[in-house]
C-alpha cells in the first residue's frame, strides 16, 4: 500500500458545511461518514432501551415467583427485547455503522456506489424502529409472541402484532437498500490496483454479509406480508384455522432467520479480522482462507435453516440433512479462529482495547459456537431445545460474537471516527467489567438449560433459583460495564486528547488519512500496488 | 473507471422475433394443457415456462450483450431458489 | 502523487444497472417465498388446485399473457429507440406499453370482480365452505395475482415517469440508463406473470 499521509487539504467531516446547519445538516447529508454515525447514535439509543427490558427481565427472574410484573407484561418484554435486539441492533449493527464507515474507506473511494440511497435507508431505518417500539405501547397491547413470531399464535394473539410485523418487514427493506449498496460499491469502486483480492477483509465479510441481506431478506419480508394478509384479509396460508400449515410458516421464517445470523457475525468477524494483524503488527494469517471462508459461510449459511425446528415434526431426512449441513457450516468458522490465533502467534502483540475486545470475541464465540454443535446434532437437541440453553447459547453467539465485536471495532476505529482518543486505563477496566458480567450472566443458563429451566418463562421451579441468581447479579455488571464504556467513550469524542493519523500503526488505508477523515476521505483516489497487511518493522514510523 | 460504451442496440426485427417466439410457446403451453398429461403437466407447463423466462432475461432484458457477471448472479439467484424449494421438499416428501 | 485519477462528478451507469439487477433479485424471491408456499401446498392438495383452477378462466389469463408479452417488446423498443436518437418513436412505444398495462389491469379488474361477485373471496362464507386445498388455492390466488398487480402499477408508474423525461430531455442518446432500468423492472413484472398463468390458470 503506498504510504501517503496527507496534509489537512480538506476540513474534517464533522465540520459544518453544506446547505445545512446543525441537526439539518447531519439528518440530510448524503455522506457515508455521518450516516454511520447517525445509525450509531440511533442503535445506540434503541440499545439501551432494549437493555432496560432484559435487565427487567433478570430482576423478575431474580426469585421465583412474580416479582415485579405480570406473566403478560413479562410476554411483551421479551418480545420486544428481542424484535428490538434482532432486527434494529444486530442485524444492521455492524454494517450500517463501520460498514458505511469503513468500506469507502478501506476500498480506496470517496463514498459508496448510491449516497442518496444510503441516506433513505437510515430514515426507513428509523421510521421501521419507532414502529417497534410504538407496538409496545399503542393499541391492544404490546406483542407477546417472542420475536419469532411463530403461527398460528401470531394468528390469533389479540397484542399488536400486526404493527411489530410491519415494522420487521420495514427493517427488512433498509437492510435490502444497505446490502445492494454495498454490493455495487465494491464491484464498482474499488481504488485502481486494489483488485479482489487486495481487498483488507473487513471489505470481504461485507460484500458476503450484503449477499445474505439481498437474497435472504425478501424471504421473511413476503412470509410477515402472508402473516399480515392472514389477520387482516383472511388468506390462509399458515394458520390451521384458515387451511394453512404451521410448520411452512418455520421454514420460510428461518429460511431468513438463520442466514441472518451471519449477517449479524460475518462483520463482527470482519472487525476482529482487521484488529488482529494491527495489534500483532504482522500480515494476517491465510488471508485467501479467510475471505474464501466468509463466502462459504454465506452459502452453506443458507442450508441450514432447518436445525430451529428439530422438534417441530419435520422428516427424519430433513433432519439429518439439516444436521449434518450444521456441522459443515462449523468448518469455515473454526478455520477463521485458527486463521486469528495464526496471526497473532510471534506477533508484536500490543495489548489494548481493541485486541481485549477481540480475543475475548474468540473466546465467547467459541462456547457459543460449540453449544451450538449441541443444538445441531439431533439427539442432544431434543433435550435442550427451547430451554435456557439456547438462549446462552445465542447470547453468547449474539452478544459475545457481534456485541463483542462491535464493542472491538468501537475501540479500534473511534480515534478515526472522532479524531480524539479514549481513555485507555477506563476502557480497560470497562472491558474487563463487561467480559466477567457477560459469563456471569450467560454460562449459568446453560447448566440450568441442560437441568430443564425452559425459555420464556416468567417463573421457575426452586432448584433452578441458584443459577437463576447468579445470572440476575450478573446482568448487574455486565449493565455497569456496557455504562462506564459508553460514559468513556462519549466523554472522551468530546473531551478526549487529540489523536494521531495512525495511533495503532494500522496499515490499511483509513490509517492513511487525517482523524478525523476529510469530507471526502482522499484528496486524490490512491493507487493501490499490493496486498493489505504488509507489515514490517522498518515501514512502520509513518505517524 | 475505465470507459464502458459498447452498448449493443438490439434491432426492431430482432425483438419482434422473440415476441413472436414467446407467443408461439405460450400457444404450446395453453394446448398442452388440454392435452390431460395428468401428473407431467405440470412439468411440462414449467419447463415451457422457463424456456420464456430465458427468452425473456436473454433477449429483453439484454443478459447475452452485458457483462458475464450479470448471467452469473442470475443464475445463482435461479439455483439458489432452486435449492430452497428443493431442500424444503426434504420435509415435505418425506413427512 | 501523479499517477492518480482526477475526480469529477461522474456517472457510472454499470452501478446503477447492478444496483437495478440486485433490486430484481429481491423482487424475484419475494414472489420466490409465494411460490415455494403455492409449491409445498400443490404436492399436497394436487386434486383440489385441479377442481379450483377450473373456477379460473383460462381465457382471460391467456389474453393477458399475450397481453404482457406484446408490452414487453414494446419497452424493449423504446430503448432501441431511444438508443437510435428515435425520441418521438420512443415516446410512442411506452405510451403504447402503458395502453397494454392498463388493458391488462382492466382485464385483471374484471376477472376479480367476477369471483367477488360469487363470493369467492377471501374470508367470504362460501370460501371458508370449500374444502381445505381449494381454500388454499383460492388464498394464493388473491395473494399471487394481488401482488402481482401492485408490481403492474408501480412497473406503470416508472415507464410514466419515464415517459416525461424522455419528453423533458433528461433521458438521450447517450444517457438512457434510467429507461433501461425502468424497462428491466418491465420485464420482470412479465417474467413472473409468465410463471404465474400456467400455475393458476392452466393446471390439468
Amino acid at each position: 500500500m503506498s504510504g501517503l499521509t496527507q496534509e489537512h487539504a480538506q476540513p474534517s467531516y464533522l465540520d459544518q458545511q453544506g446547505k445545512y446547519k446543525g441537526l439539518l445538516g447531519w439528518i440530510f447529508s448524503t455522506d457515508h461518514k455521518r450516516i454511520a454515525l447517525l445509525y450509531l447514535y440511533t442503535i445506540v439509543v434503541f440499545f439501551l432501551v432494549a437493555v432496560v427490558f432484559g435487565l427487567l427481565m433478570r430482576i423478575e427472574l431474580f426469585f421465583p415467583g412474580q416479582d415485579i410484573m405480570s406473566p403478560q407484561t413479562y410476554n411483551a418484554m421479551f418480545t420486544v427485547h428481542g424484535v428490538i435486539m434482532i432486527f434494529i441492533i444486530v442485524i444492521p449493527g455492524l454494517s450500517a455503522v463501520f460498514g458505511n464507515f469503513f468500506l469507502p474507506i478501506l476500498i480506496g473511494a470517496k463514498d459508496v456506489a448510491f449516497p442518496r440511497l444510503n441516506l433513505l435507508s437510515w430514515w426507513i431505518f428509523l421510521f421501521g424502529a419507532i414502529l417497534a417500539v410504538l407496538s409496545q405501547f399503542a393499541g391492544s397491547g404490546a406483542p407477546d409472541t417472542g420475536w419469532t413470531f411463530y403461527v398460528p399464535y401470531s394468528a390469533e394473539s389479540d397484542s399488536n402484532v400486526v404493527i411489530a410485523l410491519t415494522a420487521a418487514f420495514v427493517l427488512g427493506f433498509s437492510s435490502i437498500l444497505t446490502g445492494l449498496n454495498f454490493i455495487v460499491t465494491i464491484h464498482r469502486m474499488r481504488a485502481p490496483g486494489m483488485t479482489w483480492f487486495r481487498m483488507p477483509l473487513f471489505p470481504w465479510s461485507l460484500y458476503a454479509t450484503a449477499w445474505i441481506q439481498v437474497l435472504a431478506t425478501p424471504i421473511v419480508g413476503i412470509t410477515l406480508l402472508m402473516v399480515i394478509a392472514e389477520r387482516t384479509l383472511h388468506i390462509g396460508f399458515f394458520d390451521p384455522a384458515l387451511g394453512g400449515d404451521p410448520i411452512l410458516f418455520q421454514h420460510l421464517f428461518w429460511i431468513y432467520s438463520h442466514p441472518a445470523v451471519y449477517v449479524m457475525i460475518l462483520p463482527a468477524m470482519g472487525v476482529v479480522t482487521e484488529i488482529f494483524p494491527t495489534f500483532s503488527q504482522k500480515p494476517v494469517f491465510g488471508y485467501t482462507a479467510i475471505a474464501i471462508s466468509s463466502l462459504a459461510i454465506a452459502g452453506v449459511g443458507y442450508f441450514v435453516w432447518g436445525h430451529h425446528m428439530f422438534t417441530s415434526g419435520m422428516s427424519y431426512s430433513a433432519r439429518w440433512f439439516f444436521s449434518f449441513l450444521t456441522f459443515i457450516v462449523a468448518v469455515p468458522s473454526a478455520i477463521k479462529v485458527f486463521n486469528w490465533l495464526s496471526t497473532m502467534y510471534k506477533g508484536s502483540i500490543d495489548l489494548k482495547p481493541p485486541l481485549l475486545y477481540a480475543i475475548s470475541f474468540i473466546f465467547l464465540f467459541m462456547i457459543g459456537g460449540l453449544t451450538g454443535l449441541v443444538l445441531g446434532s439431533l439427539a442432544t437437541n431434543v433435550q435442550v431445545h427451547d430451554t435456557a440453553f439456547v438462549v446462552a447459547h445465542f447470547h453468547y453467539i449474539i452478544f459475545g460474537g457481534m456485541g463483542f465485536g462491535f464493542f472491538a471495532g468501537m475501540h479500534y476505529w473511534f480515534p478515526k471516527m472522532y479524531g480524539r482518543m479514549y481513555n485507555i486505563k477506563l476502557a480497560n477496566i470497562a472491558w474487563g467489567i463487561l467480559f466477567t458480567g457477560f459469563n456471569f450472566l450467560y454460562f449459568p443458563q446453560f447448566v440450568i438449560g441442560m437441568q430443564g429451566m425452559p425459555r420464556r418463562y416468567f417463573d421457575y421451579l426452586p432448584q433452578f433459583q441458584v443459577g437463576h441468581f447468579i445470572s440476575s447479579i450478573g446482568a448487574f455488571i455486565l449493565v455497569t460495564g456496557i455504562i462506564l464504556m459508553i460514559y468513556n467513550l462519549i466523554r472522551s469524542a468530546h473531551k478526549g486528547e487529540v489523536a494521531p493519523a495512525n495511533p495503532w500503526r494500522g496499515s490499511t488505508l483509513e490509517w492513511q488519512i487525517s482523524s478525523p477523515p476529510p469530507l471526502e476521505n482522499f484528496d486524490e483516489i490512491p493507487v493501490i500496488t499490493g496486498k493489505p497487511y504488509q507489515y514490517n518493522t522498518d515501514d512502520l514510523g509513518n505517524e | 473507471m475505465e470507459k464502458e460504451h459498447k452498448h449493443h442496440i438490439s434491432s426492431y426485427f430482432a425483438h419482434g422475433t422473440v415476441l413472436v417466439t414467446l407467443l408461439v410457446l405460450t400457444v404450446i403451453t395453453v394446448v398442452v394443457a388440454g392435452l390431460k398429461l395428468g401428473p407431467l403437466s405440470v412439468f411440462v407447463a414449467l419447463i415451457i415456462a422457463s424456456i420464456k423466462g430465458t427468452t425473456v432475461l436473454t433477449y429483453f432484458m439484454h443478459l447475452k450483450y452485458d457483462k458475464p457477471i450479470y448471467r452469473i448472479m442470475v443464475f445463482g439467484v435461479f439455483l439458489l431458489f432452486a435449492l430452497i424449494i428443493g431442500i424444503t421438499f426434504i420435509d415435505y416428501v418425506f413427512r | 502523487m501523479e499517477n492518480t485519477i482526477s475526480h469529477i462528478v461522474h456517472r457510472d451507469d454499470e452501478a446503477s444497472k447492478m444496483g437495478m439487477w440486485i433490486f430484481i433479485f429481491t423482487e424475484l424471491l419475494l414472489f420466490g417465498g409465494l411460490f415455494l408456499v403455492y409449491a409445498v401446498f400443490r404436492a399436497k392438495y394436487s386434486e383440489d388446485f385441479h377442481i379450483a383452477a377450473m373456477e379460473l378462466n383460462a381465457f382471460v389469463g391467456t389474453a393477458n399473457t399475450v397481453i404482457l408479452l406484446i408490452s414487453s417488446m414494446t419497452v424493449a423498443m423504446a430503448i432501441t429507440a431511444i438508443q437510435k436518437g428515435d425520441k418521438g418513436l420512443s415516446i410512442k412505444l411506452l405510451a403504447v406499453t402503458l395502453l397494454l398495462a392498463t388493458f391488462f389491469m382492466i382485464n385483471k379488474y374484471f376477472e376479480w370482480s367476477g369471483k367477488i361477485h360469487h363470493g369467492l373471496y377471501p374470508g367470504s362464507e362460501v370460501m371458508l365452505g370449500l374444502n381445505r386445498g381449494q381454500l388454499l388455492f383460492f388464498g394464493l390466488y388473491y395473494a399471487t395475482t394481488g401482488l402481482h398487480a401492485l408490481h403492474v402499477f408501480i412497473g406503470m408508474a416508472i415507464l410514466a415517469v419515464m415517459l416525461f423525461r424522455i419528453k423533458s430531455g433528461k433521458i438521450t442518446q447517450d444517457n438512457f440508463v434510467h429507461l433501461e432500468n425502468g424497462g428491466l423492472y418491465w420485464h420482470l413484472v412479465d417474467l413472473i406473470w409468465i410463471f404465474l398463468f400456467p400455475l393458476l390458470y392452466l393446471i390439468t
